[in-house]
């Protein structure tokens, strides 16, 4: 009962929230604030039953319900340590989102209610043990994230295709988000069709016993296709969907328009959970439905990885937009977590594998909070400027607002993988865990740390030192109290988790090794 | 209390401090720096008490003090521990850090002129320029305090945080930990008066720089990691089987052994952090930062933790072979390197960065001959002296502040030793002090420390290596003269300028460190005095050998028989340099050139300008990263090439679109229009719809095209 309370408490909300007045904003916004505390308090409540909660199948907490009965899906949710993570980081994130988009004016009861029902769709996907269920929570997150970066995105900017031709920066960045990730979800779907067809049911956990070990023929019709074939083209079709959502370079230039043009709660959103929806799918599904094919497909995306993490710090660095800079630092953070897993596919079971395992997902986590926090500080920096260049900010910022200036360099640490901090933690566990494997492309990567180090100190000298500027444009203020009250909690899970990673970490190690081990 | 209880709370006051400075009391000047300065006395307390307990301790080196959690669960059966080491080597390491940290500290409160009034024109991220006040009706300027005093303790309390637990640490993780705060440390107090450009570049230089070390010191922790799987020093030093494996195992790049390039990897981290060739160009520009920082990075912590660090694992790089020739030749080269840098320096806290460098390349080429109380011997005695030439140097720059505000005249460089001279009159106690330091690190004979540690280490290299001791004996004799050079420049003479006539002794906070800090660059050299040295051998007993060498598995071998050649060449050098830096010096009267420039000619132009490394460095490497950032990989690939991919298929259905409007829908639908009559006029209608002209329309319908054909291939290109 307790998961599907989380799941549709913010759509209940949402809906709720259209039929209230339209012009008692404050109203509007403290509903939706506290509505998406109930899922986060939920969760909590989760978090600390679920050593003693009952296991089905490796799952907690799980549920089942007829749902779609002549194609034999279901209503089926349920956590292991892996989803259980997830779904705190999405109920963690999103009332901090909603509380950092207080500033919002336009259609505020219409926002708050696409922000919960995009938390619904992301929720779904973590918890969902029915492939179609999977499917449908997956395409679900796509339609209010469109419309809010198309609607409520930043306003300036045109983007240019071919021959001149032009349009505003949010509809291409809004469409680029939309098609792509359509794209590759075609392919997902026909293979999720052919599994459900091949095995009968949609049911992930009996799938997860049968699909991996058909061998022989499929027999459909009068065509005969050796299952070899069949789970290869349902892998790619599987790979490139999560691949594109990831993004694992070079499906990943949707991410930085994206990203740029979103309005700053969806920014934060994008990159702290609509991301690790596609990592996740490598976890929860390619992993365990295609072993075979994983491994063999493993070297191209260590490979792909490690392009991201070199060439995700290089475009970072030549940013002269602040929030460019950090959505290519998500392309950067997010190849150490595809390194991880493209390691774990090669040697599955392996010591080396689950160390990389646990490493993907803790930073899976963390840079769920840093890269939340670089984008709402970046967005707290871009409402007091009205501008987002490096070169016009300008730098010499610290002295007027020190206690930003101060947040600022902490997230960046964080972000940056200070030892101490929760990033280096994660990315230490992938290092370790990918060395033995695939030791050149780990040793590349290396590059690429090195290189994150470059952009996080650019964003700082570029805002904070350096000389004054016109005292005039300088008479802007402080971080506010609801903005520390966004940031604040993101801080202290940065440091604790830096500190003591134990309490996450032994949940994913152990989700690991009944998953993988 | 239990010893292993005093060791984890050693690095915790300075790092409480930290966070009640800048939660809590960072607008009470004098209520932060009590919280700062007590915590290092409460650190500085257990490490004397810890440091007392070891010495007492019999066989000290085979018992240790140990304790350790579980930090990171690990797979099935494995996990990661960290915990707290005391072993004979962290003693003297807590010693030195203990009392060097201390004194920093308090010197810091004179320096940032507590006490002192508000600047009249003072900023935040820029040093404090003067207050005007009135006594006796005249008005004058004074000295006027920092403006960011309080966060500029709190930093130096980071900073202490991460040097202790640094040294506390039983594993290469949590010692990478404390190493990288001090990196962090460094970049915020480097740049810490940040609103000067400047400053904000050797911040950022210092951090990159190093940081290049540090991704392959990571590198070099994981295969450690992989390869013994824990990273605890005593389960892989002091444990011949493991350090067996690793000499043995392959690690399949050049053919070196799994223990030979662990160590290389690791070196590097040293030689990045400890500023040798070729990554030592950050050092120098981190002189921006004030002056105590300068003492905290280059005596008591970040460069001492990078030679401690090898020193730390020099069993492993003992059995790798390859790593001690590499450490013997990069530090004796950078020995040489530096000190002719140091040679032609104006800047009085430029010529002290190079003779860092210097040292510090002593110490790593000790390693490599395999002199290894020596190098810890000479990390000990450096420690202080240098923290004690800093700390000078800092009071003889705020002397020559007082002269500049005196005069007013702000085109003078209170930090160019050519503005100076005389001042040994007007600074007495930085005089006599920073002689003694001065003199240790040129290793004057038989009284200071610096003479004792650096004897062995170059007794030593002769048995070992006679290339590499000849090289540190050059660097030693350059190390007298330009030492020498700066003495005679700085206090000796008559003052060059006005502002020097009007230099000023500096507050007691500020003598008193350095009274204490000369003390130990004198004694502690006598805790190391040689057994067969003549007249003097053996009345103290050479006890940092015996007790640091129990750190090892096999206590180092003393050398054999004295040789008098390394002795002789080094009260040579020692005298003979700083004889002749004082012949050449004595004379160089006010707006004079470089006596050596001359006859040095072109020589000196290259010392002086370093080699011109930093140029070539930003032609080499910083240029082109900065092409490859924005254009090669923005511009060019992901704009140009993968962009332009998406827009192309874009652009296809879109065309496809154009000619379905064009040549079907106009001239056929409508052609007919008027001849077909409701009908047709519908269908136009409803085909209208699907050309809307819309490019996002086409683009989703060219993708799915695209992904359908390739979902064709793949199907039919399968076996």
């Amino acid at each position: 009962m307790l998961l599907t309370l989380i799941l549709f408490i913010p759509a209940l909300t949402a809906i709720l929230l259209l039929f209230l007045p339209r012009n008692n904003k404050q109203t509007i916004r403290w509903v939706a604030f506290g509505a998406s505390l109930v899922p986060l308090a939920i969760s909590i409540v989760v978090w600390f039953g679920f050593e003693d909660a009952a296991v089905v199948d490796k799952f907690r907490y799980v549920e089942q319900y007829t749902w779609y009965e002549a194609i034999n899906s279901s209503y089926h949710v349920g956590v292991d340590g892996l989803s259980l993570t997830m779904v705190l980081l999405t109920t963690l994130l999103t009332p901090l989102s909603i509380l950092a988009s207080f500033k919002i004016d336009k259609n505020v009861n219409i926002y708050m209610a696409l922000f919960l029902f995009l938390e619904m769709g992301m929720l779904g996907v973590f918890l969902s043990l029915d492939l179609l269920l999977f499917f449908v929570f997956w395409e679900i997150g796509l339609v209010p994230m469109f419309f809010l970066i198309n609607q409520w995105g930043s306003e300036k900017g045109e983007r240019e295709l071919w021959n001149g031709r032009k349009m505003p920066a949010r509809s291409y960045a809004s469409f680029k988000f939309m098609i792509y990730t359509m794209a590759g979800s075609l392919g997902l779907l026909l293979a999720i069709q052919l599994i459900g067809v091949v095995s009968g049911t949609f049911d992930l956990v009996a799938i997860f016993d049968s699909w991996p070990a058909l061998t022989g023929d499929l027999t459909l019709g009068n065509t005969i296709i050796p299952f070899a074939t069949v789970k290869t083209v349902a892998f790619w079709a599987f790979a490139i969907a999560f691949a594109i959502k990831v993004p694992v370079w070079p499906f990943h230039t949707w991410l930085p328009d994206a990203h740029t043009e979103a309005p700053t709660a969806g920014s934060m959103i994008l990159a702290g959970v609509l991301l690790k929806l596609g990592a996740y799918g490598f976890l929860r599904l390619v992993l365990p439905l295609y072993p075979d094919e994983a491994k063999a497909a493993a070297g191209i995306l260590a490979f792909l990885a490690t392009m991201a993490i070199i060439f995700g710090a290089f475009a970072a660095y030549g940013q002269r937009d602040f929030k460019r800079l950090v959505a290519y630092s998500s392309v950067n953070h997010m190849g150490f977590v595809v390194l991880g897993i493209a390691a774990a596919a090669y040697s599955l079971g392996s010591e080396d594998a689950t160390i990389a395992l646990n490493g993907a997902v803790l930073q899976m986590f963390n840079h769920g909070l840093s890269a939340a926090g670089m984008f709402f500080l970046v967005g707290v920096i871009y409402e007091r400027t009205h501008t987002r260049d490096l070169d016009e900010i300008g730098g010499g910022l610290f002295p007027v607002i020190p206690i930003y200036g101060g947040i600022l360099i902490f997230t960046s640490m964080a972000s940056l993988g200070l030892p101490g901090l929760n990033g280096f933690v994660s990315e230490f566990l992938v290092v370790r865990g990918a060395w033995p494997i695939f030791t050149l492309f780990t040793a590349l990567s290396m590059m690429g740390l090195l290189f994150t180090g470059a952009y996080i100190l650019k964003g700082i000298s570029s805002t904070l030192h350096g000389p004054r500027k016109a005292e005039g444009n300088y008479k802007i203020t402080d971080i506010g109290r609801r903005e520390v009250f966004v940031i604040a909690p993101l801080m202290a899970l940065m440091l604790w988790l830096g500190v003591w990673p134990a309490w996450l970490l032994d949940v994913i190690n152990n989700a690991m090794l009944s998953l993988f081990g | 209390m239990q010893t292993t209880t005093l060791i984890w709370l050693i690095p915790l006051p300075p790092i409480l401090a930290f966070f009640l400075i800048v939660l809590f009391t960072n607008r009470n000047n004098r209520l932060s720096h009590r919280i700062a300065v007590g915590a290092a006395v409460i650190s500085w307390l257990l490490s004397m008490v810890v440091f007392f307990t070891a010495i007492g301790k019999e066989h000290f080196g085979e018992q240790v003090f140990e304790d350790f959690i579980q930090w990171l669960p690990l797979g099935k059966h494995s996990s990661l521990e960290i915990g707290v080491l005391v072993d004979p080597l962290t003693a003297v390491t807590l010693f030195f850090v203990g009392w060097t940290v201390l004194m920093i500290f308090i010197y810091s409160i004179g320096y940032h002129n507590f006490g002192q009034p508000k600047g009249d024109d003072d900023h935040h991220g820029l040093p404090p320029h003067g207050a005007t006040v009135e006594k006796d009706g005249k008005k004058q300027i004074v000295p006027s305090i920092e403006p960011m005093y309080a966060r500029f303790f709190a930093f130096i309390g980071l900073f202490a945080f991460g040097m202790f637990t640094l040294v506390v640490s039983n594993n290469l993780l949590t010692l990478f930990v404390g190493w990288e705060i001090m990196g962090l440390c460094s970049y915020l107090l480097i740049g810490f008066w940040y609103g000067k450009e400047s400053a904000r570049d050797a911040a950022k230089k210092a951090f990159m720089t190093t940081r290049i070390g540090d991704v392959f010191m990571l590198l070099g922790i994981s295969y450690l990691f992989k390869a013994t799987n824990t990273l605890n020093f005593r389960d892989i030093l002091h444990n011949e089987a493991v350090l067996d494996a690793l000499a043995q195992a392959d690690s399949g790049f050049l053919g070196l052994s799994a223990a030979g390039l662990i160590g290389l990897l690791l070196i590097l981290g040293t030689v990045g952090k400890s500023a040798q060739f070729p990554l030592h160009v950050w050092l120098p520009d981190a002189m921006e930062g004030p002056t105590p920082v300068s003492a905290m990075i280059h005596a008591a912590t970040m460069v001492s933790a990078g030679v401690y660090m090898v020193i730390r694992m020099f069993p492993l790089l003992e059995v790798g072979e390859i790593s001690l020739s590499v450490m013997a030749f990069i530090g004796a080269f950078t020995a040489l390197f530096a000190a002719t840098i140091a040679l032609a320096q104006k800047d009085v806290k430029r010529v002290l960065a190079y003779s860092t460098i210097s040292q510090l390349g002593f110490m790593i080429a000790a390693l490599g001959v395999g002199a290894y109380v020596a190098a810890v011997f000479h990390l000990f005695t450096h420690a202080f002296f240098k923290a004690l030439l800093f700390l000078g140097s800092g009071s003889v720059i705020h002397g020559m502040e007082h002269g500049v505000y005196h005069t007013g005249n702000h085109e003078v460089d209170p930090q160019d030793m050519f503005n100076m001279g005389g001042l040994r009159k007007k600074m007495p106690t930085t005089f006599w002090t920073f002689l003694i330091g001065g003199f240790a690190l040129s290793g004057f004979p038989l009284i200071t420390a610096g003479f004792w540690s650096k004897d062995e280490i170059l007794a030593d290299a002769l048995a070992h290596n006679p290339a590499v001791f000849w090289t540190l004996a050059l660097a030693a004799l350059l190390t007298a003269f330009y030492t020498m050079r700066q003495i005679t420049l700085t206090f000796l003479g008559e003052p060059r300028t006005e502002e020097a006539k009007h230099a000023h002794e500096s507050t007691r906070s500020m003598t008193a460190p350095l009274v204490v800090l000369a003390v130990f660059a004198i004694g502690a050299g006598w805790i190391g005095i040689p057994e067969h040295f003549p007249a003097l051998g053996g009345i103290i007993p050479n006890w940092l050998h015996d007790f640091v060498g129990g750190t090892l598995l096999h206590n180092p071998e003393t050398l054999e028989e004295f040789d008098m050649i390394p002795l002789l060449v080094s009260i040579g050098v020692a005298l003979g340099g700083l004889l002749l830096g004082w012949l050449v010096y004595r004379n160089v009267s006010a707006g004079s050139e470089d006596p050596l420039r001359k006859p040095l000619g072109p020589i000196y132009s290259l010392f002086e300008n370093k080699y011109n490394i930093d140029e070539i460095y930003n032609v080499l490497f910083v240029r082109p990263a900065m092409w490859v950032s924005e254009t090669f990989t923005y511009l060019f690939l992901d704009r140009k090439i993968i962009d332009g991919v998406l827009h192309f298929v874009a652009r296809i259905s879109f065309e496809i679109g154009a000619f379905f409007r064009n040549s079907i829908d106009k001239p056929i639908i409508n052609g007919f229009g008027d001849l077909v009559g409701f009908s047709t006029n519908k269908f136009g209608h409803w085909f209208r719809r699907i050309q809307t002209g819309r490019v996002q329309q086409y683009m989703l319908v060219a993708l799915l095209l695209a992904f359908a054909s390739l979902f064709y291939y793949m199907v039919a290109l399968q076996p």
